[in-house]
């Protein structure tokens, strides 16, 4: 008997620590990045360089508005376009769809949110560049537009599963009453429905913007990668794909390095605060 | 309201056979009879709110207004409108109570506020319960006792103004004050509609109703005045149900 009692306590000590894992974990980046993040910002000055439009390493000029912009408008964009397509998808596939055609959906979904970024990087390269370059006669197709039509696409399997699952949850008796005042099933789902599941389906497009502004890998092949003050199609470059392109050139130690720690820890704030934002938003428009 | 010679299936399962009976209008009818015996299957072949249960077969006629229900040309959310209906289980939306009963209006094309204002005010006073929510009608709906939230259904109901209203046990999941509040309400809606009620409680039905229907095993058995019903029942089995011998 005491041996299992002793063994009891020491599982559950191990579930404690594996629990604190996480934790720690969460505290030591914010804490790292905090204090990796900060001497660069207070060298150049806070507003000098959230708000400075230029950002040229060789000129020691590092002003990030460029990218704090094109993180914002790429990531809207990506909302733009890819939250009303994965809302009609998800609504479709748990009110509407035929069985079979909703498991061949259902696994082009899972199978699109299994797709390695890179390729889809690869793939925007390949089709979609040249594709908007012919489209719009542009000198080259790599731009803001490529990059959100990337980040729309592939936000989209989040959006669909977590807003499907939050409208299959919807109580049938919900939409058996309105049926029954004469509504029709369309109007059922889309003044019903799709209100009742309200909470997830603002989930799923939190979740997808976080995977939106936390991309780097696709975007920087689409996107040129340059760091313009971003317009629909420009070059431009994003908070993340300022720091994967950088990082591997900057000397250890000089302002330029710091620098994008800094831009780290702008994209963590932007992050909390998003998350931050929406959470209570839906929190207090809940009945 | 009319059916003849109704039947319908589930699959193999016939759970309405042969039903012939009138619903006369501005009356209370109550369909009485142990579960499972096809009384809210009936009710919900009023309206046509069986259309939605995949597998369902249906023959025979049902008239509304000497119209065939079940004709192709037959528009079912008009007759969902006319043929009103308030379930077991109250189910109000997850929103205000005044977009609960607004619901049905704006559905059917009116967006202008007063109007909004005056159908809202009149359905819930309607439902008597105008009283307890007239300070709070942008709060949640959910946030109401559960017998409020029963009355705040049929005022819904009651806002596209229909003819008939279905009631399908809606004061079964009651407490006793409740239950008193909504038969009495029952009481007054006949002088303006005609109700039809799903009811387990016989006792329900002998003080509410004016007309009751006993079914039994997907027939009905015996229907006629709610008096001659309880007292003079012309069949057997009737006899034993409503005395209590089964059940």
């Amino acid at each position: 008997m005491k041996n299992r009692k002793t063994l009891e306590r020491g599982i559950h000590i191990l579930f404690l620590l594996c629990g604190i894992v996480s934790v720690a974990f969460v505290l030591f980046i914010s804490l790292y990045l905090i204090v990796s993040g900060v001497p660069a910002i207070r060298t150049i000055g806070l507003k000098a360089f959230l708000l400075g439009e230029v950002w040229n390493a060789g000129n020691a000029q590092f002003g990030i508005l460029p990218f704090i912009l094109t993180s914002l408008y790429g990531t809207a964009g990506a909302v733009v376009l890819g939250v009303p397509v994965g809302i009609l998808t998800a609504v479709f596939l748990a009110k509407a769809a035929p069985a079979g055609i909703a498991r061949v959906i259902h696994t082009a979904v899972e199978l699109l949110a299994g797709i390695p970024s890179v390729v889809y990087g690869l793939v925007g390269m390949i089709v979609l560049v040249p594709g908007i370059q012919k489209l719009f006669g542009l000198s080259s197709g790599a731009c803001l537009l490529s990059a959100m039509v990337v980040l729309a696409i592939m936000i989209l399997p989040s959006i669909i599963s977590v807003s499907e699952t939050a409208l299959r949850a919807v109580p049938p008796e919900y939409e058996e009453g309105s049926l029954a005042l004469g509504a029709t099933k369309m109007e059922t789902w889309f003044r019903l429905s799709i209100r009742a599941a309200r909470s997830g389906i603002v989930t799923s497009v939190v979740l997808g913007i976080g995977r939106a502004i936390g991309e780097a890998m696709a975007i920087i092949m689409v996107s040129g990668n340059v760091a313009n003050m971003p317009s629909l199609f420009t070059s431009v470059r994003f908070l993340t794909t300022a720091i994967a392109s950088e990082m591997s050139y900057a000397a250890y130690g000089s302002l330029q390095r710091q620098a994008l720690y800094s831009i780290g820890l702008v994209l963590f704030l932007f992050i909390m605060l998003i998350n931050g934002f929406l959470n209570t938003v839906v929190k207090r428009k809940e009945i | 309201m009319e059916t003849e010679k109704l039947n319908l299936w589930y699959g193999d399962h016939q759970a309405l056979k042969n039903i012939t009976m009138t619903i006369p209008a501005r009356q209370v009818t109550a369909l009485i009879g142990p579960s499972g015996c096809g009384k809210s299957t009936f009710l919900r072949t009023l309206n046509r709110m069986n259309d939605l249960i995949p597998g369902v077969c249906i023959e025979g006629k049902i008239l509304y207004q000497g119209k065939e229900v079940y004709a192709p040309t037959v528009d079912v959310t008009v007759l969902r409108r006319q043929i009103g209906m308030v379930f077991q289980k109250a189910n109000p939306f997850p929103m205000s109570i005044y977009d609960n009963v607004a619901y049905g209006p704006r559905l059917h094309g009116v967006h202008t506020r007063t109007e909004l204002d005056e159908i809202v005010e009149t359905s819930l006073r309607s439902a008597a319960i105008w009283d307890e929510v007239k300070d709070r009608l942008k709060t949640g709906a959910l946030r109401l006792s559960v017998g409020q939230q029963q009355r705040l259904c049929i005022a819904r109901a009651l806002a596209v103004e229909p003819e008939v209203l279905l009631m399908d046990e809606s004061t079964s999941a009651l407490d006793p004050i409740s239950t008193a509040k909504i038969e009495e309400l029952i009481g007054q809606l006949k002088y303006r509609y005609t109700v039809v009620m799903v009811t387990h409680n016989m006792q329900q039905a002998a003080r509410v109703s004016d007309q009751t229907a006993f079914f039994l095993m997907g027939e009905l058995v015996e229907w006629g005045k709610t008096d001659q019903i309880f007292h003079a029942p012309r069949h057997r089995k009737t006899a034993d149900y409503v005395s209590g011998r089964f059940g």
